[in-house]
């Protein structure tokens, strides 16, 4: 089996309140940062980071643009002026306390904790064939019984990469669902503060010299996302998810399975192959045009990973 | 077969007769009612609770699922700029904003917009507590709290909406909606249904706010089906006869518990989310804190918690609401 190794992980950023209306990462953020001595656990220094506050006091998902979209090389640097949306700004200042993205001075982990209305049980979410998130994925998935662990990978290349988790060494976002827009409920909250601890304790592991084995992991991938059935005039959307649709993400899609029904009664079925829905009925993504995503599912092997001994 | 129960299959009878015969009365205590000839169904008082939203929205531009005979029913968007932002409200929470002072206050643009929506809608559908009040108001809304379908009654002694909840209970029967009630003089508040002769509540959940359920939708949507053909129904001169009603009746409100800076240091307890309406006992968790202490409920007795962790109420202080479980007699009514 192949076997990569790499330089020691010590400095991860847990951040949560991306979305500010998203409370599980807010209370997590907010508990860890009351702790004393919370900033370094063993060989691991620990930032916790509220991402957009203002967000978070109004307990919306964004003032004035989604802040996990304007992490993309361009708009990192784009001059700032009076103008310039809040988001913006505030990604520039994410940047320059947690990156630059993409140079040496990143921290080597970030870790951006999200909720979403669709039940996608405990996701993972990043770019590309990052082994060291892999890893950390493939030892909670062994370890959370509670609850569904997944992982979807986004195949965009790193400069065109818009969301937080982008500007570490490694990243990767962690969606736990379903859970309403400003609400914390406990079950939840626990799953999210879990995949925490395993999170330190993996990279606790890897520093300390640990082997973790590599092997074969389950991905899911994003192909498309489907709108909404809408009104050609004056674009109202006419259908909802489907009862037998919602609720049941990553439950296999095949021809002719109903996707919405239409307030008049009728069922939109899917056509085309088949697809794993996720992100359905997703809150924020109505003003995005989404009502779900849909992708395939493939295996990746990954090697096996150790800290590089000097 | 009792004398009263003959009474009753025979005013049953009477009504399949020739259209307009109206059946002499069976019951002495018959409380009679004008018809109610015009309805308000009201959507949108909190823009981002889709079902309602969704629903007036429909039928604003298509009526023909909620005409009635001999009844007037009129679609409404209360809020209409939270909907366009999808939000609870712009200012102020509009279903606070119907107070007499509020009502009252000289109009002006510098009014928050919600108490200038409370006073353009108490003219339109009002004046509150005048003869030219609407008849009955359905107001629509979702919560994130696991309530199902719930009826919100305001008054105790309005049997008319009493024989209203109980015909829709009956109609939706093997299938449950319970009726709240808020009469409690200090958590009681001025609610935009609150202009109507017989305000209605219809809450339904769970439902994320910003998010369209299809199961919601459509049970809000049968619901309200079955509340206008029983307006259609008396107003054709049906008699109902005598029943009981089990309420709900809130009786205390329950906060989070707070640290002095005001942040909640606990979240409901795993064991008490989602189970609105059952049985909550003196000893039960309650809340859990961040670090996984369990608090637990400390009162004399059993109570029913509802609205259990609304995502509007945090900041009004409220992670449930508790309630009594009550029999309420409604008189048999008829109309005028």
């Amino acid at each position: 089996m192949e076997h990569i190794s790499f330089p020691p992980l010590s400095r991860v950023a847990i951040c949560g309140g991306t979305h500010g209306n998203e409370m599980s990462g807010v209370y997590m953020v907010r508990e860890m940062q009351q702790k004393p001595k919370a900033d370094q656990v063993g060989s691991v220094s620990i930032t916790t980071v509220l991402s957009n506050p203002r967000a978070v006091d109004a307990c919306r998902r964004y003032i004035d643009k989604d802040l996990n979209r304007c992490f993309t090389d361009d708009l990192l640097s784009a001059p700032v002026t009076d103008s310039t949306p809040y988001e913006l700004r505030r990604a520039q200042e994410l940047n320059a306390q947690l990156g630059p993205k993409g140079s040496q001075e990143a921290v080597d982990v970030v870790c951006d904790l999200h909720n979403t209305t669709a039940n996608m049980g405990l996701c993972f979410i990043f770019y590309s064939l990052d082994w060291i998130t892999m890893h950390i994925y493939k030892y909670i998935k062994s370890r959370i019984t509670s609850a569904p662990v997944r992982a979807i990978q986004l195949d965009i290349p790193m400069s065109e990469a818009y969301s937080l988790e982008s500007v570490g060494k490694h990243g990767c976002a962690i969606e736990v669902g379903p859970q309403p827009g400003g609400v914390v409920r406990a079950d939840i909250f626990n799953l999210v503060k879990e995949a925490v601890d395993l999170t330190i304790e993996w990279l606790q592991g890897f520093n300390s010299g640990s082997t973790f084995e590599g092997g074969e992991v389950e991905v899911y991938n994003m192909v498309k996302s489907v709108d909404y059935p809408r009104d050609p005039t004056t674009n109202e959307i006419t259908a909802a998810i489907h009862p037998e649709l919602q609720d049941n993400d990553f439950k296999l899609l095949h021809p002719g399975d109903p996707m919405f029904l239409k307030f008049s009664g009728e069922a939109v079925k899917h056509e085309g192959e088949e697809l794993y829905p996720f992100f359905v009925n997703e809150c924020a993504y109505y003003e995005k045009k989404i009502a779900c995503h849909l992708g395939k599912k493939f295996n990746i092997t990954i090697p096996s990973v150790s800290v590089k001994k000097d | 077969m009792s004398c009263a129960t003959q009474r009753v299959l025979r005013t049953v009878t009477d009504l399949s007769g020739p259209a307009g015969t109206l059946p002499m009365s069976s019951y002495n205590n018959s409380a009679r009612f004008n018809e109610a000839r015009r309805v308000a169904i009201f959507g949108g008082t909190h823009g981002n609770e889709m079902s309602g939203v969704t629903l007036v929205n429909l039928w604003v531009k298509n009526s023909a699922e909620i005409q009635r005979k001999r009844v007037e029913t009129k679609p409404f968007i209360t809020n209409p700029k939270a909907v366009e932002k999808c939000t609870r409200y712009v200012d102020t929470d509009l279903n606070r904003a119907f107070s007499p002072e509020n009502l009252s206050a000289p109009e002006g643009d510098d009014l928050p917009y919600e108490v200038q929506r409370a006073q353009e809608i108490n003219r339109i559908f009002g004046p509150k507590g005048s003869p030219e009040a609407y008849d009955v108001i359905f107001d629509l809304h979702n919560t994130t709290s696991n309530m199902g379908c719930t009826l919100i009654l305001e008054s105790s002694k309005d049997h008319f909406n009493l024989q209203m909840m109980n015909y829709i209970k009956k109609a939706i029967a093997p299938a449950s909606c319970l009726v709240l009630l808020n009469e409690h003089p200090l958590l009681k508040y001025s609610t935009s249904r609150s202009i109507a002769k017989h305000p209605v509540g219809l809450e339904v959940g769970p439902q994320p706010q910003g998010v369209l359920r299809s199961n919601i939708f459509e049970a809000m949507r049968v619901i309200l089906k079955h509340a206008l053909d029983f307006i259609e129904l008396f107003n054709e001169g049906m008699e109902f006869p005598p029943c009981t009603v089990e309420v709900f009746w809130v009786s205390e409100r329950i906060d989070y518990p707070r640290d002095a800076n005001g942040n909640i240091i606990a979240m409901v307890h795993p064991n008490l989310q989602d189970c609105d309406w059952e049985p909550l006992n003196p000893g039960d968790p309650m809340f859990q804190t961040f670090d996984g202490k369990t608090i637990h409920y400390q009162g004399p007795g059993t109570v029913y918690p509802t609205f259990i962790n609304e995502a509007a109420y945090y900041e009004k202080q409220q992670a449930f609401v508790i309630t009594r479980r009550e029999t309420l007699v409604a008189s048999a009514i008829r109309k005028a």
